[in-house]
């Protein structure tokens, strides 16, 4: 035992020792294949007397003369089915405390189920009706274009929404990834479409079911009680193909708002998606440019110019393509240091090597978020999502630590060389330049 | 059932232990005893600004952010009108630089000046960002003075104006920092995979030395009982119409606070609650609607909004929501929906402990308001509510004279 003396000592402006993050173990699924087509993957903790079950569906073709198809059928699963009406439904979810939930993305739509699972068995049942016998009642289809018109007004006027928007249009051109729905998109719906599109869809062959929680033998029966057998697929396949991207050859969007006090900057390019090589690499770079706190955009943007609230940069990775994008909104008489302060830090990352002292945090915080981001079993089937629909193994992940471990400065230098041509960014400013 | 383990540092300074060692990570929590209600009205924004400047560097560590992001951990925090809470999350083997970063800036801040300067910037730019630039953005700087006239509850928490961040000087820093920073206006709560007797030790040997420096004791003046009711109209650059009903209604530990936040889930949480059901749906009246309680510490708000479809006027939509609420007073609320809204609560509680940080921010608040077992009596508490009791709440609260009606019209 040290002296007292020396014990009271204590040294604060020293770091304590740490350690570096290591193993980072991945909870693999289960996988049972039903014979109508629709696969099955469970992941079992049985720690909280809950679960969490996920209905996902690859989206169909798009189609420019009927835009929303896809969205309109996924967010209206909830408003009857031949024998309940939306007020049934509704009843009868909430009155379980279960949480059920639309999701409609680019890629899939998804059907989310959160019970606890003392109350499978009455939820469960109804989640069943809406899967496999949707009906879009005409009043809730004009309920629900008159109040989607509603919202979008109200979203039409938010600076950054209008940036996403006018970006995506921009980079992916008439597909589904570069939808903005308008106004008049919503005249398009019918509810004959609506119907035939939810029957090609919304079927076995086309379903995968991915169920994390306590999903035990009984949860395993129940599912596979009601979505087995008993739900049959339709005459007509999936047709999941989708157009090419297209995007434009205009780069440049202006879209000047009189009277704003700031100003949504959106810029980036179509880029790789997550089955490239380059991938894991390309993220070490994306976070020292814009993906964390200490980003660079943010260390100079934000916490020396104090342009901005927040600023930073991702790459959404998609099947069919993927986009890198910047995005922030600041000060409108700020908009064009900004603008040529973010050029700066590209242009810094194309010529300079990065320190390794910086190299070596972005490291270890890649690493220590990617083991936060594993805080329980629902996690892990997010992990699980991110990989299987990219048509990607587990050893992806083993790839991505061994990138964030092993790149070195010269490596990012090259993948900055490679991806950031400012000739081929895509610009939008919402707001005043 | 959030187990922990609680012990106080002779400096004053309470802390919690939450082990769980399913997880690799920890999670560190602070939350001080202070909130925009604590500030002056001439200086309001400053808890918040304050927030901000809590990430400029502490008295032995230049960079806040960096040596965290070092050992793979990440932070971040937010203030309301009550408190402010911040929290780190990292690999629990590295909880000790959770411990070195936390204590130091409770020890003391640099008060650097180019820190203040930024960072009045930036939150003069979340101000824009969030409340100027947004439709409808400021709707809560004009219905919070409208529903309150003395309680400081009167101004949010970005500030009333611009003006008092940009005026926000470093002698005001300062002696913020003296006032509210110290071990007796702290409640630190440990969570993850570590022991009680490690984070016994840590806390011992980090925040143990820093001094207790004085309590401070709160003494805010008590809104007023409301006596008639108010009414503003204002109009923007706003697609549509917008209807704001706000109501006092009892504190966060007060009696009928659990009546309240079950009256809000009546109704409007989910697609089976009854505004949604009958003026979204039914009636077809509003676009979207909503009910909520702010859950605020003292006297609190609770609030009806909803947009009216373009055809609807003010005065209809406003009758109808009135419609509903009446009936809350007239009738009691039959057992199914009772019981429907309880266990949505239950479900709620369970979910939430699938997070480590939630875990740990609830057992903080809680230990404010008293004892952080009270987290494990909330689902009884839900329990025991009663159709009688919610009835005689919503006669109490549901009055034209205890209303502040805020309609925000659209200009066309």
């Amino acid at each position: 035992m040290p002296p007292m003396t020396e014990k009271m000592k204590l040294d604060r402006k020293t770091a304590p020792e740490f350690r570096a993050i290591e193993n980072i173990s991945l909870v693999r699924p289960e996988r049972f294949q039903l014979d109508n087509g629709c696969q099955i993957f469970t992941f079992n903790s049985g720690d909280q007397d809950l679960v969490r079950i996920e209905w996902l569906f690859k989206n169909l073709r798009f189609n420019p003369a009927k835009p929303l198809l896809n969205v309109a059928v996924n967010t209206m699963l909830t408003e009857g089915t031949s024998r309940l009406s939306a007020s049934q439904i509704a009843d009868q979810v909430d009155f379980y405390g279960a949480f059920l939930q639309v999701d409609y993305g680019y890629d899939h739509s998804q059907v989310v189920l959160y019970t606890l699972t003392k109350h499978l068995s009455k939820t469960l049942p109804v989640l069943k009706e809406l899967i496999a016998d949707s009906v879009f009642p005409e009043k809730e289809i004009e309920t629900f274009v008159r109040n989607q018109q509603q919202k979008l007004q109200v979203s039409l006027q938010k600076n950054d929404v209008v940036a996403r928007r006018t970006f995506n249009k921009a980079i992916y051109g008439e597909t589904i990834y570069g939808l903005g729905a308008n106004f008049e998109d919503y005249k398009t719906l019918q509810r004959q479409d609506m119907i035939e599109h939810f029957r090609q869809m919304y079927q076995p062959a086309n379903c995968t079911i991915i169920a994390a929680g306590k999903v035990d033998q009984s949860t395993l029966d129940q599912i596979v009680l009601h979505f087995g057998q008993e739900w049959t697929n339709y005459s007509v396949a999936a047709d999941i193909s989708q157009p090419t991207l297209q995007p434009s050859t205009e780069r440049v969007y202006l879209v000047e708002k009189p009277g704003a006090l700031q100003s949504a900057i959106r810029m980036g390019l179509p880029l790789i998606n997550r089955k490239h090589p380059d991938f894991p690499s390309f993220q070490v770079l994306n976070t020292i440019l814009g993906g964390y706190f200490g980003s660079r955009l943010m260390a100079n943007i934000r916490e020396d110019k104090g342009y901005t609230y927040g600023i930073g940069s991702g790459l959404s990775s998609l099947d069919k393509g993927a986009a890198f994008f910047i995005a922030s909104e600041v000060g409108a008489d700020v908009c064009r240091a900004a603008v040529a302060e973010i050029e700066k830090e590209i242009v810094l990352l194309k010529t300079e090597l990065v320190p390794e002292s910086e190299l070596s945090l972005v490291r270890n915080y890649m690493l220590g978020s990617l083991l936060g981001s594993l805080e329980n079993v629902f996690s892990h089937a997010d992990k699980f999502k991110n990989i299987h629909f990219a048509g990607l193994d587990y050893d992806y992940y083993e790839r991505y630590t061994d990138a964030v471990k092993n790149i070195t400065s010269e490596e990012i230098l090259r993948l900055a060389q490679k991806y950031f041509d400012l000739e081929k960014f895509y610009r939008v400013i919402v707001g005043k330049f | 059932m959030v187990k922990f383990n609680r012990f106080t540092l002779d400096n004053g300074l309470r802390v919690l232990v939450h082990e769980d060692h399913t997880t690799p990570m920890a999670v560190l929590n602070i939350l001080y005893d202070v909130g925009a209600r604590d500030e002056d009205p001439d200086k309001t924004g400053f808890a918040h600004l304050f927030e901000h400047l809590m990430f400029g560097g502490s008295v032995n560590i230049p960079q806040y952010d960096e040596p965290l992001q070092r050992v793979g951990g990440e932070n971040n925090a937010f203030t309301s009108n009550d408190i402010t809470n911040y929290y780190i999350t990292l690999p629990a083997a590295n909880i000790e630089t959770a411990f070195w970063l936390e204590s130091d800036r409770m020890l003391s801040l640099a008060f650097s000046e180019k820190s203040l300067e930024v960072q009045r910037n930036v939150v003069i730019e979340e101000f824009k960002q969030r409340y100027l630039n947004q439709p409808y953005g400021d709707v809560w700087l004009k219905l919070r003075p409208l529903v309150y006239h003395r309680h400081p509850y009167r101004w949010a928490t970005i500030g009333k104006e611009i003006k008092h961040i940009e005026d926000a000087q470093m002698a005001d820093v300062k002696a913020f920092f003296k006032k509210h920073y110290n071990p007796q206006n702290a409640i630190v709560v440990i969570g993850g995979n570590i022991s009680t007797g490690r984070a016994k030790e840590l806390a011992e040997k980090w925040f143990g030395p820093i001094p207790a420096g004085e309590k401070y004791l709160r003494d805010l003046p008590k809104e007023p009982v409301q006596l008639e009711a108010r009414r503003e109209t204002v109009s923007g650059k706003v697609p549509l119409n917008d209807l704001y009903i706000a109501f006092h209604m009892p504190g966060r530990l007060d009696e009928g606070y659990y009546e309240l936040d079950l009256i809000s889930d009546i109704l409007s949480r989910g697609n089976s609650s009854r505004l949604h059901r009958t003026l979204v749906k039914d009636k077809q009246l509003f676009s979207e609607i909503h009910a909520y309680n702010m859950g605020s510490f003292d006297a609190g708000m609770f609030v009806v909004e909803g947009k009216p479809l373009e055809n609807i006027s003010i005065e209809t939509a406003e009758a109808a929501i009135w419609e509903e609420l009446e009936k809350l007073k007239a009738e009691l609320v039959p057992d199914d929906e009772l019981t429907k809204v309880k266990n949505k609560t239950e479900s709620t509680m369970v979910f939430s402990e699938m997070s480590l940080l939630d875990k740990a921010m609830n057992l903080a608040q809680f230990e404010l308001f008293g004892d952080a077992d009270m987290l494990n009596n909330e689902t009884e508490k839900y329990n025991n509510v009663n159709a009688a009791n919610i009835q005689t709440e919503a006669k109490k609260v549901f009055r034209k004279e205890n209303s502040s009606t805020l309609v925000y019209l659209a200009e066309k």
